[in-house]
Protein backbone atom coordinates (compact mmCIF):
# COMPACT_ATOMS: atom_id res chain seq x y z
CA UNK A 1 0.00 0.00 0.00
CA UNK A 2 1.62 3.35 -0.85
CA UNK A 3 0.42 6.74 -1.77
CA UNK A 4 -2.60 8.68 -0.24
CA UNK A 5 -5.24 6.53 0.87
CA UNK A 6 -7.70 8.41 -0.90
CA UNK A 7 -6.23 7.82 -4.27
CA UNK A 8 -6.80 4.49 -3.98
CA UNK A 9 -10.87 4.46 -2.81
CA UNK A 10 -11.50 7.23 -5.84
CA UNK A 11 -10.82 7.35 -8.76
CA UNK A 12 -10.23 11.09 -10.25
CA UNK A 13 -13.81 12.50 -12.41
CA UNK A 14 -12.79 14.31 -15.32
CA UNK A 15 -13.49 17.90 -15.13
CA UNK A 16 -17.17 18.50 -15.78
CA UNK A 17 -16.91 22.14 -16.77
CA UNK A 18 -16.05 23.83 -19.93
CA UNK A 19 -12.22 25.56 -19.42
CA UNK A 20 -14.06 28.69 -19.32
CA UNK A 21 -14.18 27.92 -15.51
CA UNK A 22 -10.33 28.04 -15.50
CA UNK A 23 -10.50 31.48 -15.78
CA UNK A 24 -12.21 32.42 -12.35
CA UNK A 25 -10.64 32.48 -8.68
CA UNK A 26 -13.47 31.89 -6.37
CA UNK A 27 -14.07 34.59 -3.78
CA UNK A 28 -12.39 36.89 -6.16
CA UNK A 29 -13.88 40.63 -5.27
CA UNK A 30 -15.83 42.31 -7.83
CA UNK A 31 -13.80 44.58 -9.42
CA UNK A 32 -10.81 42.23 -9.33
CA UNK A 33 -8.69 42.07 -12.09
CA UNK A 34 -9.85 38.37 -12.64
CA UNK A 35 -13.43 39.33 -13.16
CA UNK A 36 -12.67 42.38 -15.29
CA UNK A 37 -9.99 40.17 -17.71
CA UNK A 38 -13.24 37.44 -17.66
CA UNK A 39 -15.64 40.38 -18.41
CA UNK A 40 -13.75 42.05 -21.48
CA UNK A 41 -13.83 38.32 -22.78
CA UNK A 42 -17.47 37.65 -22.62
CA UNK A 43 -17.99 41.26 -23.78
CA UNK A 44 -15.89 40.55 -26.77
CA UNK A 45 -17.59 37.16 -27.57
CA UNK A 46 -21.40 38.27 -26.62
CA UNK A 47 -20.74 41.90 -27.73
CA UNK A 48 -17.39 42.20 -30.18
CA UNK A 49 -16.43 46.00 -30.41
CA UNK A 50 -19.61 47.51 -29.85
CA UNK A 51 -19.55 50.12 -27.18
CA UNK A 52 -21.40 49.68 -23.52
CA UNK A 53 -22.61 52.93 -21.50
CA UNK A 54 -23.25 52.55 -17.34
CA UNK A 55 -27.37 52.23 -17.57
CA UNK A 56 -27.28 54.20 -14.53
CA UNK A 57 -31.32 54.77 -13.59
CA UNK A 58 -32.75 53.57 -16.91
CA UNK A 59 -32.01 49.78 -15.52
CA UNK A 60 -31.95 48.00 -12.64
CA UNK A 61 -31.03 44.95 -11.28
CA UNK A 62 -32.18 43.11 -8.37
CA UNK A 63 -30.24 40.10 -6.97
CA UNK A 64 -29.71 38.67 -3.40
CA UNK A 65 -26.00 39.73 -2.10
CA UNK A 66 -25.57 35.90 -1.73
CA UNK A 67 -27.27 33.36 -3.29
CA UNK A 68 -29.16 31.01 -0.95
CA UNK A 69 -30.05 27.97 -3.04
CA UNK A 70 -27.48 27.82 -5.94
CA UNK A 71 -30.00 26.40 -7.85
CA UNK A 72 -32.32 28.97 -7.67
CA UNK A 73 -31.56 32.50 -7.73
CA UNK A 74 -34.08 35.27 -8.56
CA UNK A 75 -32.78 37.90 -10.53
CA UNK A 76 -35.34 41.13 -11.67
CA UNK A 77 -34.46 43.58 -14.13
CA UNK A 78 -36.53 46.63 -14.11
CA UNK A 79 -36.76 48.77 -17.55
CA UNK A 80 -38.05 51.99 -17.15
CA UNK A 81 -40.10 52.86 -19.92
CA UNK A 82 -37.50 55.64 -21.07
CA UNK A 83 -35.13 53.47 -21.90
CA UNK A 84 -37.14 52.05 -24.84
CA UNK A 85 -35.42 48.66 -24.96
CA UNK A 86 -36.01 45.80 -27.77
CA UNK A 87 -33.29 43.57 -26.05
CA UNK A 88 -31.82 42.21 -22.81
CA UNK A 89 -29.16 39.77 -22.22
CA UNK A 90 -28.58 38.28 -18.83
CA UNK A 91 -25.16 37.47 -17.95
CA UNK A 92 -23.76 35.12 -14.86
CA UNK A 93 -20.22 35.63 -16.16
CA UNK A 94 -18.30 32.82 -14.13
CA UNK A 95 -20.81 30.17 -15.38
CA UNK A 96 -19.47 27.39 -17.54
CA UNK A 97 -22.14 28.91 -20.15
CA UNK A 98 -22.62 32.67 -19.28
CA UNK A 99 -24.88 33.85 -21.51
CA UNK A 100 -28.11 32.91 -18.93
CA UNK A 101 -31.01 34.30 -21.23
CA UNK A 102 -31.12 36.41 -24.63
CA UNK A 103 -34.78 38.25 -25.06
CA UNK A 104 -36.26 40.08 -27.60
CA UNK A 105 -39.17 42.39 -26.31
CA UNK A 106 -41.75 41.76 -28.78
CA UNK A 107 -44.85 44.68 -29.46
CA UNK A 108 -46.85 43.36 -27.32
CA UNK A 109 -44.16 43.56 -24.33
CA UNK A 110 -44.54 46.57 -21.55
CA UNK A 111 -41.78 47.91 -19.57
CA UNK A 112 -41.07 47.32 -16.33
CA UNK A 113 -39.85 44.29 -14.54
CA UNK A 114 -38.76 40.49 -16.37
CA UNK A 115 -37.65 38.11 -13.48
CA UNK A 116 -35.93 34.73 -13.77
CA UNK A 117 -34.20 32.36 -11.77
CA UNK A 118 -31.08 31.82 -12.67
CA UNK A 119 -28.00 29.02 -11.12
CA UNK A 120 -25.01 30.77 -9.23
CA UNK A 121 -21.57 27.98 -9.60
CA UNK A 122 -19.24 30.78 -8.07
CA UNK A 123 -18.78 33.56 -6.65
CA UNK A 124 -19.63 36.52 -9.78
CA UNK A 125 -20.64 39.37 -11.42
CA UNK A 126 -24.51 39.01 -13.00
CA UNK A 127 -25.48 41.41 -15.67
CA UNK A 128 -28.46 43.00 -17.29
CA UNK A 129 -27.52 44.20 -20.99
CA UNK A 130 -29.88 46.64 -22.60
CA UNK A 131 -29.97 47.15 -26.43
CA UNK A 132 -32.29 50.02 -27.04
CA UNK A 133 -34.78 51.13 -30.66
CA UNK A 134 -31.38 53.44 -31.66
CA UNK A 135 -29.31 50.35 -31.00
CA UNK A 136 -27.29 51.42 -27.86
CA UNK A 137 -26.17 48.99 -25.12
CA UNK A 138 -26.35 50.07 -21.67
CA UNK A 139 -25.37 47.95 -18.44
CA UNK A 140 -26.40 47.42 -15.15
CA UNK A 141 -24.44 44.48 -12.84
CA UNK A 142 -24.24 42.66 -9.35
CA UNK A 143 -21.98 40.07 -7.09
CA UNK A 144 -23.22 37.47 -6.21
CA UNK A 145 -21.67 35.70 -3.32
CA UNK A 146 -21.55 31.61 -3.87
CA UNK A 147 -24.30 29.83 -1.62
CA UNK A 148 -22.56 27.61 1.11
CA UNK A 149 -21.59 24.55 2.41
CA UNK A 150 -23.78 22.12 0.52
CA UNK A 151 -26.05 23.83 -1.62
CA UNK A 152 -25.00 23.32 -5.38
CA UNK A 153 -26.71 23.93 -8.71
CA UNK A 154 -28.03 20.81 -9.26
CA UNK A 155 -31.14 19.29 -9.38
CA UNK A 156 -33.12 18.47 -6.59
CA UNK A 157 -34.86 15.11 -8.24
CA UNK A 158 -33.62 14.67 -11.74
CA UNK A 159 -36.76 11.53 -11.91
CA UNK A 160 -39.67 13.76 -10.72
CA UNK A 161 -38.33 16.41 -13.18
CA UNK A 162 -38.21 14.43 -16.61
CA UNK A 163 -41.54 12.97 -15.26
CA UNK A 164 -42.82 16.38 -14.96
CA UNK A 165 -41.53 17.43 -18.42
CA UNK A 166 -43.71 19.96 -20.51
CA UNK A 167 -46.13 21.14 -18.16
CA UNK A 168 -46.53 24.95 -17.85
CA UNK A 169 -48.54 27.32 -15.82
CA UNK A 170 -49.53 30.86 -16.11
CA UNK A 171 -50.20 33.08 -12.71
CA UNK A 172 -52.26 35.74 -14.12
CA UNK A 173 -53.69 38.62 -11.72
CA UNK A 174 -57.68 38.33 -10.79
CA UNK A 175 -58.12 41.24 -12.95
CA UNK A 176 -56.90 42.27 -16.03
CA UNK A 177 -57.66 45.81 -17.11
CA UNK A 178 -57.46 46.53 -20.61
CA UNK A 179 -54.88 48.26 -22.60
CA UNK A 180 -52.82 48.58 -19.37
CA UNK A 181 -49.59 46.62 -18.37
CA UNK A 182 -50.21 43.23 -16.50
CA UNK A 183 -47.59 41.23 -14.66
CA UNK A 184 -47.78 37.47 -15.84
CA UNK A 185 -45.92 34.89 -14.42
CA UNK A 186 -44.46 31.62 -16.60
CA UNK A 187 -43.57 28.28 -15.25
CA UNK A 188 -42.13 25.52 -17.38
CA UNK A 189 -41.61 22.21 -16.21
CA UNK A 190 -37.59 20.51 -17.31
CA UNK A 191 -34.96 19.58 -15.89
CA UNK A 192 -32.87 22.24 -18.06
CA UNK A 193 -29.98 19.73 -17.18
CA UNK A 194 -26.69 20.97 -17.69
CA UNK A 195 -25.26 17.92 -19.24
CA UNK A 196 -22.04 18.61 -17.86
CA UNK A 197 -21.92 15.89 -15.11
CA UNK A 198 -20.25 13.15 -15.69
CA UNK A 199 -22.29 9.78 -15.60
CA UNK A 200 -20.60 6.71 -13.62
CA UNK A 201 -22.07 4.06 -15.06
CA UNK A 202 -22.12 5.11 -18.57
CA UNK A 203 -18.35 6.97 -17.77
CA UNK A 204 -19.41 9.48 -20.46
CA UNK A 205 -20.72 12.77 -19.40
CA UNK A 206 -24.72 13.01 -19.60
CA UNK A 207 -25.61 15.18 -22.95
CA UNK A 208 -27.03 18.41 -22.00
CA UNK A 209 -31.34 18.71 -22.78
CA UNK A 210 -32.49 21.91 -21.48
CA UNK A 211 -34.73 24.56 -23.06
CA UNK A 212 -33.17 26.94 -25.60
CA UNK A 213 -36.14 28.94 -26.37
CA UNK A 214 -39.36 29.79 -25.23
CA UNK A 215 -42.03 32.63 -27.01
CA UNK A 216 -44.53 34.29 -25.62
CA UNK A 217 -47.50 35.87 -27.66
CA UNK A 218 -50.39 37.71 -27.30
CA UNK A 219 -53.33 37.58 -29.45
CA UNK A 220 -50.61 36.77 -32.45
CA UNK A 221 -48.49 39.77 -31.47
CA UNK A 222 -44.92 38.90 -29.73
CA UNK A 223 -44.07 39.31 -26.31
CA UNK A 224 -40.86 38.05 -25.56
CA UNK A 225 -39.03 36.04 -27.71
CA UNK A 226 -35.91 34.56 -25.58
CA UNK A 227 -33.49 32.26 -26.38
CA UNK A 228 -32.23 30.10 -22.96
CA UNK A 229 -28.90 28.17 -22.03
CA UNK A 230 -28.04 25.74 -18.34
CA UNK A 231 -27.33 29.00 -16.75
CA UNK A 232 -31.24 29.14 -16.30
CA UNK A 233 -32.64 27.32 -13.82
CA UNK A 234 -34.43 24.11 -13.70
CA UNK A 235 -38.32 24.26 -14.53
CA UNK A 236 -37.35 27.65 -15.96
CA UNK A 237 -39.72 30.40 -14.61
CA UNK A 238 -40.11 34.33 -16.26
CA UNK A 239 -42.08 37.03 -14.67
CA UNK A 240 -43.01 39.66 -17.60
CA UNK A 241 -45.55 42.14 -18.43
CA UNK A 242 -47.98 42.49 -21.53
CA UNK A 243 -50.15 44.87 -22.33
CA UNK A 244 -53.45 43.42 -23.42
CA UNK A 245 -55.45 45.95 -25.85
CA UNK A 246 -58.36 43.36 -25.55
CA UNK A 247 -59.95 39.42 -24.98
CA UNK A 248 -57.65 37.51 -26.40
CA UNK A 249 -55.36 34.27 -26.06
CA UNK A 250 -51.47 34.56 -24.21
CA UNK A 251 -49.36 31.63 -25.82
CA UNK A 252 -46.28 30.11 -25.27
CA UNK A 253 -44.02 27.86 -27.27
CA UNK A 254 -40.72 26.83 -25.73
CA UNK A 255 -38.26 24.05 -27.59
CA UNK A 256 -35.68 22.27 -25.90
CA UNK A 257 -32.61 20.78 -27.48
CA UNK A 258 -34.16 17.34 -28.05
CA UNK A 259 -36.36 19.71 -30.42
CA UNK A 260 -39.29 19.04 -28.32
CA UNK A 261 -42.23 21.56 -28.61
CA UNK A 262 -44.41 22.33 -25.66
CA UNK A 263 -47.10 25.01 -26.20
CA UNK A 264 -50.03 25.99 -23.90
CA UNK A 265 -52.09 28.99 -24.05
CA UNK A 266 -53.92 30.71 -21.83
CA UNK A 267 -57.63 32.67 -22.41
CA UNK A 268 -57.28 36.41 -21.04
CA UNK A 269 -60.58 38.35 -20.17
CA UNK A 270 -60.02 41.93 -19.71
CA UNK A 271 -61.87 44.46 -17.23
CA UNK A 272 -62.81 47.44 -19.43
CA UNK A 273 -60.12 49.92 -18.51
CA UNK A 274 -61.54 52.30 -15.92
CA UNK B 1 -13.98 -3.48 -4.88
CA UNK B 2 -11.50 -6.28 -3.74
CA UNK B 3 -9.03 -5.92 -0.88
CA UNK B 4 -5.82 -4.62 -1.91
CA UNK B 5 -2.97 -7.30 -1.28
CA UNK B 6 -1.61 -5.56 2.01
CA UNK B 7 -5.01 -5.91 3.36
CA UNK B 8 -5.22 -9.75 2.87
CA UNK B 9 -1.66 -9.88 4.82
CA UNK B 10 -3.39 -7.80 7.61
CA UNK B 11 -5.87 -10.71 7.89
CA UNK B 12 -2.99 -13.49 8.08
CA UNK B 13 -0.70 -11.71 10.59
CA UNK B 14 -2.93 -8.92 12.35
CA UNK B 15 -0.60 -8.05 15.01
CA UNK B 16 2.26 -6.71 12.69
CA UNK B 17 0.01 -5.82 10.01
CA UNK B 18 -2.16 -3.36 12.09
CA UNK B 19 0.61 -1.75 13.69
CA UNK B 20 2.21 -1.43 10.29
CA UNK B 21 -0.91 0.08 9.27
CA UNK B 22 -1.18 2.77 12.09
CA UNK B 23 2.16 3.75 11.12
CA UNK B 24 0.97 4.61 7.56
CA UNK B 25 -1.96 5.88 8.38
CA UNK B 26 0.17 8.14 10.66
CA UNK B 27 2.26 9.07 8.07
CA UNK B 28 -0.78 10.17 5.56
CA UNK B 29 -1.92 12.79 7.93
CA UNK B 30 -2.16 13.34 11.22
CA UNK B 31 -4.68 10.58 11.98
CA UNK B 32 -5.48 11.25 15.66
CA UNK B 33 -8.30 9.48 17.25
CA UNK B 34 -11.70 10.53 16.73
CA UNK B 35 -13.48 10.41 20.18
CA UNK B 36 -16.53 8.12 19.71
CA UNK B 37 -18.74 7.37 22.27
CA UNK B 38 -20.59 3.54 22.83
CA UNK B 39 -24.44 4.43 22.56
CA UNK B 40 -25.15 0.50 22.76
CA UNK B 41 -22.78 -2.22 22.92
CA UNK B 42 -20.59 -2.47 19.44
CA UNK B 43 -22.31 0.72 18.25
CA UNK B 44 -19.85 3.98 18.13
CA UNK B 45 -21.09 7.15 17.51
CA UNK B 46 -19.10 10.58 17.05
CA UNK B 47 -21.01 13.78 17.31
CA UNK B 48 -20.17 16.29 14.49
CA UNK B 49 -20.18 20.24 15.95
CA UNK B 50 -23.48 22.47 14.33
CA UNK B 51 -20.90 24.67 13.13
CA UNK B 52 -20.30 25.14 9.32
CA UNK B 53 -17.30 23.65 7.60
CA UNK B 54 -14.36 25.80 9.11
CA UNK B 55 -10.72 25.21 9.87
CA UNK B 56 -11.45 25.65 13.49
CA UNK B 57 -13.57 22.23 12.93
CA UNK B 58 -12.10 20.99 10.10
CA UNK B 59 -15.17 19.69 8.44
CA UNK B 60 -15.72 17.91 11.73
CA UNK B 61 -19.89 18.56 11.50
CA UNK B 62 -21.63 15.62 11.04
CA UNK B 63 -22.15 12.86 12.99
CA UNK B 64 -20.36 9.47 12.13
CA UNK B 65 -20.28 6.05 13.47
CA UNK B 66 -19.33 2.59 13.08
CA UNK B 67 -20.94 -0.95 14.34
CA UNK B 68 -18.59 -3.86 15.24
CA UNK B 69 -19.61 -7.27 13.90
CA UNK B 70 -17.95 -10.87 15.48
CA UNK B 71 -16.31 -10.88 11.98
CA UNK B 72 -16.55 -7.15 9.94
CA UNK B 73 -17.13 -3.37 11.00
CA UNK B 74 -19.67 -1.28 8.97
CA UNK B 75 -18.71 2.43 9.27
CA UNK B 76 -22.00 4.64 8.26
CA UNK B 77 -20.64 8.30 7.42
CA UNK B 78 -17.05 9.05 7.28
CA UNK B 79 -16.70 12.79 8.07
CA UNK B 80 -16.49 16.20 5.44
CA UNK B 81 -12.95 15.84 4.78
CA UNK B 82 -10.20 13.20 4.07
CA UNK B 83 -8.74 13.97 7.69
CA UNK B 84 -11.58 13.38 9.38
CA UNK B 85 -12.32 10.21 7.71
CA UNK B 86 -8.82 8.94 8.80
CA UNK B 87 -9.40 9.92 12.16
CA UNK B 88 -12.40 8.12 12.38
CA UNK B 89 -10.27 5.06 11.17
CA UNK B 90 -8.26 5.44 14.42
CA UNK B 91 -10.91 5.46 16.51
CA UNK B 92 -12.42 1.96 14.66
CA UNK B 93 -9.04 0.52 14.61
CA UNK B 94 -8.30 1.88 18.71
CA UNK B 95 -11.57 -0.07 19.18
CA UNK B 96 -11.53 -3.47 16.96
CA UNK B 97 -9.14 -5.62 14.64
CA UNK B 98 -12.03 -6.40 12.73
CA UNK B 99 -12.06 -5.27 8.82
CA UNK B 100 -14.09 -2.71 7.96
CA UNK B 101 -15.80 -4.53 5.66
CA UNK B 102 -18.76 -1.49 4.13
CA UNK B 103 -18.96 2.00 4.19
CA UNK B 104 -22.67 3.66 4.58
CA UNK B 105 -23.06 6.55 3.22
CA UNK B 106 -26.68 8.03 4.38
CA UNK B 107 -26.92 10.21 1.58
CA UNK B 108 -24.42 12.38 -0.48
CA UNK B 109 -23.82 15.75 1.77
CA UNK B 110 -20.19 16.29 1.61
CA UNK B 111 -20.16 16.66 5.53
CA UNK B 112 -20.87 12.81 5.48
CA UNK B 113 -19.00 11.19 2.16
CA UNK B 114 -15.65 13.35 2.14
CA UNK B 115 -13.98 11.03 4.30
CA UNK B 116 -14.52 7.86 2.07
CA UNK B 117 -11.65 7.62 1.08
CA UNK B 118 -9.79 6.34 4.17
CA UNK B 119 -11.86 3.25 4.10
CA UNK B 120 -10.17 1.94 0.49
CA UNK B 121 -10.71 -1.68 1.66
CA UNK B 122 -14.64 -1.39 1.84
CA UNK B 123 -17.55 -2.07 -0.14
CA UNK B 124 -19.25 1.40 -0.70
CA UNK B 125 -22.89 1.41 0.05
CA UNK B 126 -25.34 4.17 -0.38
CA UNK B 127 -28.81 4.89 -2.53
CA UNK B 128 -29.31 4.03 -5.54
CA UNK B 129 -29.75 7.58 -6.54
CA UNK B 130 -26.26 8.70 -4.60
CA UNK B 131 -23.69 8.04 -7.36
CA UNK B 132 -25.15 10.15 -9.84
CA UNK B 133 -26.25 12.60 -6.95
CA UNK B 134 -22.88 13.02 -6.04
CA UNK B 135 -21.57 13.26 -9.57
CA UNK B 136 -23.78 16.15 -10.53
CA UNK B 137 -22.66 18.36 -7.29
CA UNK B 138 -18.74 17.19 -6.86
CA UNK B 139 -16.72 20.03 -8.66
CA UNK B 140 -19.04 22.35 -6.58
CA UNK B 141 -18.54 20.72 -2.95
CA UNK B 142 -14.53 20.42 -3.76
CA UNK B 143 -14.29 23.92 -4.30
CA UNK B 144 -16.46 25.08 -1.05
CA UNK B 145 -14.38 22.75 0.68
CA UNK B 146 -11.19 24.25 -1.14
CA UNK B 147 -12.35 27.58 0.17
CA UNK B 148 -13.28 26.47 3.98
CA UNK B 149 -10.45 24.52 4.56
CA UNK B 150 -7.43 24.97 1.88
CA UNK B 151 -6.71 23.22 -1.40
CA UNK B 152 -4.81 20.45 0.18
CA UNK B 153 -7.98 19.76 2.52
CA UNK B 154 -9.81 18.61 -0.90
CA UNK B 155 -7.04 16.86 -2.43
CA UNK B 156 -7.84 13.39 -3.79
CA UNK B 157 -11.27 13.31 -3.33
CA UNK B 158 -12.67 11.90 -6.36
CA UNK B 159 -15.80 10.47 -7.52
CA UNK B 160 -17.73 7.54 -5.39
CA UNK B 161 -17.47 3.95 -6.92
CA UNK B 162 -20.85 2.94 -5.13
CA UNK B 163 -20.28 -1.43 -5.04
CA UNK B 164 -23.99 -2.14 -3.53
CA UNK B 165 -26.90 0.54 -4.70
CA UNK B 166 -29.61 0.15 -2.39
CA UNK B 167 -33.23 0.80 -4.06
CA UNK B 168 -35.28 -0.60 -1.28
CA UNK B 169 -34.06 -2.81 1.36
CA UNK B 170 -30.81 -4.44 2.18
CA UNK B 171 -29.38 -6.34 4.46
CA UNK B 172 -25.26 -6.05 5.36
CA UNK B 173 -23.94 -9.46 7.56
CA UNK B 174 -21.32 -8.13 10.22
CA UNK B 175 -21.08 -11.88 11.54
CA UNK B 176 -23.78 -12.35 14.52
CA UNK B 177 -25.05 -8.73 13.42
CA UNK B 178 -26.72 -7.87 10.34
CA UNK B 179 -27.50 -4.37 9.82
CA UNK B 180 -31.13 -3.11 8.17
CA UNK B 181 -30.40 -0.61 5.20
CA UNK B 182 -33.75 1.12 3.76
CA UNK B 183 -33.97 3.55 0.76
CA UNK B 184 -36.02 6.30 1.23
CA UNK B 185 -37.63 8.27 -1.85
CA UNK B 186 -36.71 12.04 -2.19
CA UNK B 187 -36.93 13.71 1.38
CA UNK B 188 -33.83 15.70 2.28
CA UNK B 189 -32.20 15.03 -0.60
CA UNK B 190 -32.84 12.55 -3.49
CA UNK B 191 -30.63 9.58 -2.23
CA UNK B 192 -31.03 8.97 1.39
CA UNK B 193 -31.21 6.00 3.32
CA UNK B 194 -31.09 4.67 7.33
CA UNK B 195 -29.44 2.33 9.20
CA UNK B 196 -30.74 -0.19 11.87
CA UNK B 197 -28.98 -2.60 13.92
CA UNK B 198 -31.69 -4.75 15.16
CA UNK B 199 -28.89 -6.43 17.83
CA UNK B 200 -29.50 -2.92 20.24
CA UNK B 201 -32.61 -1.35 18.68
CA UNK B 202 -29.87 1.98 17.08
CA UNK B 203 -31.30 3.53 14.15
CA UNK B 204 -28.73 6.03 12.44
CA UNK B 205 -31.34 8.43 10.46
CA UNK B 206 -28.86 10.26 8.48
CA UNK B 207 -30.04 13.72 7.91
CA UNK B 208 -33.25 12.08 7.98
CA UNK B 209 -33.51 13.66 11.38
CA UNK B 210 -31.63 16.92 12.54
CA UNK B 211 -31.61 17.19 15.94
CA UNK B 212 -30.76 20.79 17.51
CA UNK B 213 -29.49 21.92 14.09
CA UNK B 214 -31.68 23.61 11.50
CA UNK B 215 -33.02 20.84 8.93
CA UNK B 216 -31.85 21.80 5.50
CA UNK B 217 -34.35 21.14 2.46
CA UNK B 218 -32.16 19.62 -0.40
CA UNK B 219 -34.32 17.42 -1.86
CA UNK B 220 -38.55 17.78 -1.22
CA UNK B 221 -40.09 19.32 1.66
CA UNK B 222 -42.90 16.96 1.35
CA UNK B 223 -41.33 14.10 0.64
CA UNK B 224 -39.74 14.66 4.06
CA UNK B 225 -42.78 14.74 5.84
CA UNK B 226 -44.07 11.89 4.13
CA UNK B 227 -40.60 9.71 4.89
CA UNK B 228 -40.77 11.14 8.50
CA UNK B 229 -44.12 8.46 8.78
CA UNK B 230 -42.07 5.87 7.25
CA UNK B 231 -39.19 6.25 9.53
CA UNK B 232 -41.52 6.67 12.79
CA UNK B 233 -42.47 3.31 12.51
CA UNK B 234 -39.00 1.82 12.67
CA UNK B 235 -38.53 -0.31 15.56
CA UNK B 236 -35.96 1.52 17.17
CA UNK B 237 -35.11 2.04 21.26
CA UNK B 238 -32.57 4.98 20.24
CA UNK B 239 -31.46 6.87 17.09
CA UNK B 240 -28.25 8.67 15.83
CA UNK B 241 -29.80 11.52 13.56
CA UNK B 242 -27.28 13.13 11.04
CA UNK B 243 -26.70 16.21 13.52
CA UNK B 244 -27.20 16.44 17.35
CA UNK B 245 -26.93 14.09 20.23
CA UNK B 246 -28.42 10.43 19.68
CA UNK B 247 -31.55 10.41 21.10
CA UNK B 248 -33.87 7.72 23.67
CA UNK B 249 -37.53 7.68 23.14
CA UNK B 250 -38.56 6.79 19.41
CA UNK B 251 -40.78 8.19 17.58
CA UNK B 252 -41.25 11.57 20.00
CA UNK B 253 -37.32 12.80 18.74
CA UNK B 254 -38.88 13.42 15.67
CA UNK B 255 -41.64 16.27 16.95
CA UNK B 256 -39.24 19.11 16.75
CA UNK B 257 -38.23 18.67 13.25
CA UNK B 258 -41.63 17.54 11.83
CA UNK B 259 -42.98 21.32 13.58
CA UNK B 260 -40.56 23.27 11.58
CA UNK B 261 -41.22 21.45 7.99
CA UNK B 262 -44.73 21.66 8.95
CA UNK B 263 -44.51 25.41 9.61
CA UNK B 264 -42.20 25.83 6.45
CA UNK B 265 -44.71 24.41 4.16
CA UNK B 266 -47.56 26.84 6.25
CA UNK B 267 -45.65 29.60 5.94
CA UNK B 268 -44.80 28.90 2.17
CA UNK B 269 -47.64 28.15 0.64
CA UNK B 270 -49.14 30.97 2.75
CA UNK B 271 -47.10 33.24 0.75
CA UNK B 272 -48.03 31.93 -2.94
CA UNK B 273 -51.14 32.37 -1.40
CA UNK B 274 -50.81 36.09 -1.27
CA UNK B 275 -49.38 36.45 -4.35
CA UNK B 276 -45.84 37.13 -3.21
CA UNK B 277 -42.50 36.61 -5.01
CA UNK B 278 -39.88 34.06 -3.98
CA UNK B 279 -37.43 37.42 -3.27
CA UNK B 280 -39.89 38.80 -1.05
CA UNK B 281 -40.80 35.79 0.40
CA UNK B 282 -37.04 34.63 1.43
CA UNK B 283 -36.54 38.53 2.63
CA UNK B 284 -39.46 38.38 4.71
CA UNK B 285 -38.20 33.99 6.10
CA UNK B 286 -34.56 35.69 6.95
CA UNK B 287 -36.28 38.22 9.43
CA UNK B 288 -37.67 35.10 11.19
CA UNK B 289 -36.09 34.03 14.81
CA UNK B 290 -36.97 32.19 17.78
CA UNK B 291 -37.13 28.98 16.77
CA UNK B 292 -34.17 28.01 18.99
CA UNK B 293 -32.27 25.71 16.02
CA UNK B 294 -28.47 26.14 15.48
CA UNK B 295 -27.59 28.51 12.42
CA UNK B 296 -31.61 29.06 11.70
CA UNK B 297 -30.36 32.16 9.77
CA UNK B 298 -27.92 30.85 7.63
CA UNK B 299 -30.27 27.57 6.08
CA UNK B 300 -33.84 29.25 6.67
CA UNK B 301 -33.93 31.51 3.62
CA UNK B 302 -32.20 28.44 1.65
CA UNK B 303 -34.78 26.26 2.97
CA UNK B 304 -38.08 28.98 2.14
CA UNK B 305 -36.17 29.04 -1.31
CA UNK B 306 -35.93 25.29 -2.02
CA UNK B 307 -39.31 24.92 -1.00
CA UNK B 308 -41.19 27.75 -2.84
CA UNK B 309 -39.56 26.34 -5.74
CA UNK B 310 -41.35 23.14 -4.85
CA UNK B 311 -44.66 24.34 -3.77
CA UNK B 312 -45.18 26.87 -6.61
CA UNK B 313 -45.97 23.59 -8.97
CA UNK B 314 -48.81 22.29 -6.54
ZN1 LIG C 1 -27.34 16.35 4.64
Amino acid sequence: MSGDPSSIRYRRGAAPFGALLLLTAAGAAAADPVEDERWELLRATYFADRAIEDAGQLLGLEAPKRAQDAAIVPLKVLLSPELRAKKLTLIVDDNPVPLAAAIDLGEASAPGALETRVRVNEYTNVRAVAETEDGRLLMTSRYIKAAGGCSAPALKDPAQSLARMGKMKMNLPDRIPAGSPVTAQLLISHPNNSGLQFDQVSRFFIPPHYIRSVSVSYNGKPVLEMTTDISISEDPNFQFSFVPEADGMLEVRAVDTKDKVFTESWPVKVAPAS
Amino acid sequence: MRPPPAMTAARAAPTLAAAALALLWAGAGAAQELPVREVAPGVFVHEGAHEETAPGNGGDIANIGFVVGEDAVAVIDTGGSPAIGRRLRAAVESRTRKPVRYVVNTHMHPDHVFGNGAFPEAELVGHANLADALARRLETYKARLAEELGPEAAAGIGAPEVDVAVADRLRLDLGGRALEIQAFPTAHTNNDVTVLDPATGTLFTGDLLFVERVPAVDGSALGWLRAMDALAAQPAARVVPGHGPTLEGWPASLAAQRRYLDSLVTEVRQALKAGRGLSETVERAATAEGLGWALFETYHPRNVTAVYAELEWE
